[in-house]
């Protein structure tokens, strides 16, 4: 009888260890101060800045290094202005399709297709509606145009400018302007009703 | 006509009573046929296909107005009888917006004028192409009622109700079972009882068993105590090195974070690539957390789930609508006004993977030079309602996938020459990025 008593504490104190295990709660760590240095990690929380909260935008007014000031504003006259006159900077031999075709693939492709026919697989599952076809002739979309769309969004579509930097937005400007000339001769959604 | 109804008004009553009867007849002919016109034609002036006029709707109007509650354009369920009780204005005026809307503000329309100024002078894009046919579809479609409150729903508390049957059930079964052993042990204690009366009855004496017991037996055996010694050395030394090799490992860490954020909807369901939320994982050391102007890309028009989604959330103990309404919050966006209030609140999520700060690992190495798969490392995460730590993280794990995994040296200028020399070094065909220096001690250690 004892020695069942003996067994059933073992057990309980041996079950009471394996559920101390708490998936909620990261693991002890040998030489703490070794894991995590004096030095400031990304999206850290600092004592010294608002919120506590490392990850802050730039000060403003400042460019950052390789970058350049996008000049025409988010307006709809800004829009206008794009349209009619921004051009790709990027020449022929700096056009690079694929990884055009990838990053629009990612970026895109979710809402405006992998056609750019506006049949993305968020819009087949009803979850976004209204995305028009690139070859819609109400939008008579152009470099510009587009550019400016990414840069800044326009009406349900938000910006792009953080997940693409310049070169990368052009890159997807030129391979969205040839989805768009693939699709000028097909139908567009209104059509194919 | 009147000359032979004179004619006819000289003959006998009788036959006049049939006339009178007959020209009733043909009057109500008549008046039918006019009311079948004017009803005819006023369906034909309604008569929308809703079907067509959702695919239509979708298409060209959903991008900027919803049926319920604004977007960037005003809500449009039953939006022509509204106009029509509320402003007076007819199917004319509304083809005329629809066609050219600017046109009619400029043409000085006051109600144009006054809804263009109430949606912050957001012109509306002009749908010429859209015919008189295609606008009824359209207007049939913002006329349907809204969907009843979803089925599914009580479905799913059947389906609870259900289940706690089952559970009452199978406690039910539990109870019969413990209170049929409880029987069988009193059944053999009285049995055994009535056992040693019978013997003492008879006179029959127990013997009372003598001997070593056991665990004497076992003390005076020195060399089943030294085995014994020997064998539970072993094993605590297992458990506890065992116990100290997970120090530092977060495998399966799981915490709570303060938004409820679905990966197996976002990237499973809908099919969102990794580098859509975490873009700077292609560029840069860190994968980054996507800041929340990421989230209202999408969600500035998702403002709520479907109630099948919604019913999914349930079986997890989640209310997405009610996270989509902490995003809300921490963007201070506000539905109602289609604006931001401009008071956000940072969400402090917690970060799972965490390698220590002695090892350096960059993210753009192994996504965009390697081409490695997100999920190699993270595990299926798009299958993940709450997402945990897959692989452990230590030194060997980085190790062995390093012996492993072969170097794409293919269409990449930047590793023909290196691949050339070392691949003859080494003589082989492929090399694995151990063999390129992928273990030295300073590429992660300095």
């Amino acid at each position: 009888m004892k020695s069942l008593f003996k067994l059933v504490v073992l057990m309980v104190v041996l079950i009471s260890f394996a559920s101390c295990q708490n998936k909620s709660k990261p693991n002890y760590q040998y030489f703490p101060d070794m894991y995590e240095s004096v030095g400031y990690e990304a999206y850290g929380e600092a004592d010294f800045l608002p919120n506590g909260m490392e990850a802050k935008l730039p000060a403003e007014g400042s460019v950052a290094r390789g970058h350049k000031p996008f000049d025409i504003d988010g307006s709809l006259q800004g829009y206008d202005l794009a349209k009619a006159t921004l051009m790709n900077p990027l020449d022929s031999t700096q056009i690079d399709s694929p990884r055009g075709g990838q990053l629009y693939d990612i970026y895109c492709a979710v809402c405006h297709g992998k056609k750019g026919d506006g049949q993305g697989i968020l819009v087949t599952r009803e979850k976004i509606l209204g995305v028009p076809a690139f070859d819609d002739a109400g939008r008579a979309l152009t470099q510009g145009s587009v550019y400016h769309t990414i840069y800044y969004g326009k009406n349900v579509m938000g910006s792009y400018a953080n997940q693409l930097n310049e070169e990368e937005r052009w890159q997807v400007v030129d391979y969205v302007m040839q989805l768009k000339s693939e699709l000028g001769g097909s139908q567009t959604v209104k059509d194919s009703i | 006509m009147k000359k032979s109804y004179q004619s006819l008004e000289d003959n006998s009553t009788n036959n006049m009573k049939q006339v009178i009867h007959r020209k009733l007849a043909a009057n109500m002919l008549k008046l039918g046929f006019f009311i079948l016109l004017t009803f005819s034609t006023s369906l034909q002036a309604q008569d929308g296909d809703p079907a067509k006029g959702k695919t239509l709707y979708n298409a060209n109007c959903a991008a900027c107005h919803k049926l319920d509650g604004p977007m960037t354009g005003p809500e449009l369920r039953n939006i022509e009888k509204r106009l029509a009780d509320e402003q007076g204005l007819d199917r004319e005026w509304l083809t005329a917006w629809i066609h050219n809307s600017a046109g009619l503000i400029k043409s000085g329309d006051a109600y144009a004028n006054q809804i263009y100024n109430e949606y912050n002078k957001m012109p509306m894009s002009p749908f010429p192409q859209l015919s008189d046919q295609d606008i009824s579809d359209i207007l049939a479609y913002t006329a349907q009622e809204k969907a009843a409150p979803p089925a599914p729903v009580a479905g799913a508390e059947s389906n609870g109700g259900g289940g706690g049957d089952s559970g009452t059930s199978n406690t039910l079964i539990l109870g019969a079972l413990a209170v049929l052993f409880a029987l069988l042990a009193m059944a053999l204690v009285l049995v055994r009882r009535t056992l040693n009366r019978f013997a003492e009855a008879k006179g029959v004496v127990i013997e009372e068993e003598k001997g070593v017991s056991i665990w004497r037996a076992f003390v005076q055996n020195q060399f089943l105590v030294l085995v014994t010694v020997i064998l539970l050395l072993l094993a605590s030394g297992y458990f506890v090195y065992g116990y100290f090799m997970q120090v530092g490992v977060d495998q399966g860490y799981e915490p709570v974070q303060p938004i409820h954020y679905s990966h197996r909807i976002h990237a499973g369901d809908n099919g969102i690539d990794c580098k859509y939320c975490h873009s700077s994982a292609r560029v840069s050391k860190q994968s980054g957390i996507p800041s929340l102007n990421v989230c209202m890309n999408c969600h500035k028009s998702i403002s709520e789930v479907t109630p099948e989604t919604l019913a999914e959330g349930k079986e997890y103990g989640v209310d997405y609508n009610a996270e989509i309404e902490k995003l809300y919050a921490a963007t201070g966006w506000s539905a109602a006004d289609q604006n931001y209030t401009g008071e956000a609140q940072p969400v402090k999520w917690i970060r799972i993977h965490n390698l220590p700060d002695f090892a350096y690992f960059n993210h753009s190495q192994h996504v965009t030079v390697g081409g490695i798969e997100c999920q190699t490392c993270h595990g299926p995460v798009e299958t993940m309602e709450v997402v945990s730590q897959e692989a452990p993280l230590t030194m060997g794990w980085c190790i062995n996938c390093h012996r492993e995994t072969e170097v794409k040296v293919e269409d990449n200028a930047y590793y023909t020459k290196i691949h050339e020399q070392l691949s003859k070094k080494y003589g082989v065909e492929k090399l694995t990025v151990a063999q390129m220096g992928g273990l030295e001690c300073g590429k992660c250690h300095y």
